[in-house]
């Protein structure tokens, strides 16, 4: 694919807090979405002409609607914690990707048109106005934020960068500067019911298809149920897992681990996405309508559980968000958790001794776990502090001999984005990926040259797509991500074969 | 965008992917290989092939398990996997390919 030629960055024994180079992403943007995209989730077209006033009132909407972004355009003491925490400051050493920085692109907007100071004096505060050389600065940059909140853990004040960024995304989409990747996206939500348009046909299709491949390969008729009335779990899981690779090694395991614990389930045609990428465009009420399509199928089919599959940002969501969005749920079985991750699912299954492994199948693979940074950072697990961290952990170790965590300041609350989070896994944005895979490149490499590690293991289908992509860049190969859920269903026993 | 070749004009988005669908033919799936660097064979034609086929009865690309599957029947079982389709496609089989069968590309987390 032709694009601007760049180098990779070379791997370091330890990290280095690069130098600063002015500008050296500045150049970084992804597509603007065109006027079809623009117009199929309402926004404008393309650039209004009165763009300034209408970026101004919508930051204001949101200044009244999100008391928690003033809080973060006022709190910031320009401490610098922060700014040496983000990935892609890491690997670009652009200062307008230390968080910081990053936020002080709206942070001085703000301050022109929000404060007394700004309004009056605004060059003793720093205070600009919002010119089209501002607003093409934060379409670059806030493009090059994954939302993935590590700066937030180390800000004394716990500012949620991800929030500004998000607001910023909300803001441009809202005078016609949207982004095209999540945008096109999202449509595709709504026409056709996931990320990849994949129809209920070829849904049907492709599942028919695994049954085939895993009877083949097992012996076993492990169904793939597709839009079962009555069944007792709705599976909603990334539409990648049906159709790329690795992910689907997943999504195979699943229905191992449904088969072998004999619970009925059943995929929708109508939720056949767990991704919300709402969420990555700050739009409350993208992200709503999209999570309405799991209340309807639920509703529906009349599922007594709703279990998410392995996908990061769908997890923050359900967790978070469901509840308010599309709840309550009092219709479903209330001895579950409301909603549950398919981690907490074979954990449970696992704890019981309702399943059990050839745990000599994984002894290929010598595996280290990626924290994904939304469940990470956003979320929780079984219902105990840290759980996020121990189950799928807990899982790889019953389900496989060798395990090997990555350094302590890179994984768990710690954890670094793959690079390709938050809407930014799009292939006009590689030199960004690649830079900003960096981070989670130098820790892998250390825990492969100390412990010969061949497998990382990961719960979220952008970390899957993206080191799929970036691992070769690093000299290493790409088999070597791969799913929680595929390290299950490569030891699980299902029983007899027929 | 837009390239023209023989006089015809083919429409393309930013990346280079056909607008419509109903413009392909083996001059542009040519053209567009040779902008990709891809030198087609006929092991590259039974893909691009399958993926058009696939695409008129589905509206949407073959899932990689699908296309593998298919490709071992076609080719051989040694030829069915992503291995070989990164050979033939090294920027990944699910965008290139579809991108010189001048089908969509695949969006997502992909």
């Amino acid at each position: 694919m032709a694009a601007a030629p760049f180098a990779t960055p070379q791997l370091k024994g330890y990290p280095v807090i690069p130098l600063v180079q002015q500008g050296a992403m500045a150049h970084s943007k992804p597509f603007v979405a065109s006027a079809p995209i623009q117009k199929a989730l309402g926004f404008p077209e393309e650039l209004v002409e009165n763009w300034q006033d209408k970026a101004i009132a919508k930051m204001g909407e949101l200044l009244g609607k999100y008391r928690s972004l003033r809080v973060y355009m006022d709190t910031c003491v320009h401490c610098g914690a922060c700014s040496d925490k983000c990935h892609y400051f890491l690997g670009t050493g652009d200062p307008k990707n230390m968080p910081v920085a990053r936020q002080d692109l709206m942070r001085k907007v703000y301050r022109r048109y929000f404060t007394f100071a700004g309004k009056y004096f605004p060059w003793l505060v720093g205070a600009v106005d919002l010119t089209k050389e501002v607003l093409d600065d934060w379409y670059s940059y806030y493009n090059q934020c994954s939302e993935c909140r590590r700066c937030s853990v180390f800000c004394p004040y716990g500012i949620d960068t991800a929030e500004v960024t998000m607001a910023a995304r909300e803001i441009m989409a809202s005078v016609g500067q949207g982004q095209k990747y999540s945008n096109e996206i999202i449509g595709k939500v709504h026409r056709i019911g996931n990320n990849l348009g994949i129809p209920a046909k070829a849904l049907e299709n492709t599942l028919e298809g695994l049954e085939e491949d895993t009877k083949e390969a097992t012996g076993v008729d492990v169904r793939f149920p597709l839009n079962v009335k009555g069944a007792e779990v709705l599976l909603v899981t990334p539409s990648a897992d049906f159709f790329s690779e690795p992910h689907v090694e997943s999504l195979i395991g699943y229905a191992k681990v449904f088969h072998a614990a004999g619970i009925s389930w059943t995929l929708s045609s109508h939720a056949s996405e767990a991704g919300n990428f709402g969420l990555f465009i700050g739009n409350y009420d993208q992200m709503r309508d999209i999570s309405m399509r799991v209340r309807e199928a639920a509703l529906e089919l009349g599922v007594k559980r709703i279990i998410v599959g392995e996908c990061g940002h769908a997890w923050r969501v359900a967790y978070n968000f469901w509840n308010t969005l599309i709840g309550p749920f009092d219709f479903l079985d209330q001895r579950y958790p409301v909603p549950q991750h398919i981690c907490e699912c074979t954990y449970d299954l696992i704890q019981r001794g309702a399943l059990t492994f050839d745990r000599e199948a994984n002894d290929g693979r010598i595996i280290t776990f990626h924290d994904s940074c939304n469940v990470a950072r956003a979320s929780r697990m079984g219902g105990m502090p840290g759980g996020q961290f121990i189950i799928p952990r807990a899982i790889i170790k019953a389900v496989a001999n060798h395990f090997h965590d990555m350094a302590p300041e890179t994984i768990r609350e710690q954890t670094f984005c793959c690079g390709g989070g938050g809407g930014l896994l799009t292939d006009d944005l590689m030199e960004l990926r690649v830079k900003g895979a960096l981070p989670r490149m130098e820790a892998l490499k250390s825990v492969v040259d100390e412990h010969g590690v061949n497998f990382m293991a990961t719960i979220c289908a952008i970390c899957k797509a993206q080191f799929s992509k970036v691992l070769p860049s690093y000299g290493f190969e790409m088999e070597m991500i791969g799913g929680v859920h595929q390290l299950v269903g490569t030891a699980i026993r299902l029983g007899s074969p027929k | 965008m837009a390239f023209e070749l023989n006089g015809k004009v083919y429409e393309t988005d930013e990346e280079g992917y056909l607008v419509n669908l109903a413009d392909w033919d083996e001059d542009a799936a040519k053209y567009i290989a040779g902008v990709e660097n891809v030198e087609m064979t006929e092991n590259h034609w039974e893909v691009v092939n399958f993926l058009r086929e696939y695409y008129n009865d589905y509206q949407i690309a073959p899932a990689v398990r699908v296309l593998t599957k298919e490709i071992g029947k076609k080719l051989g079982a040694e030829k069915g996997n992503s291995k070989y389709l990164y050979e033939l496609f090294p920027y990944g089989p699910a965008k290139q390919a579809c991108k010189i069968a001048g089908l969509p590309k695949p969006t997502g987390c992909v």
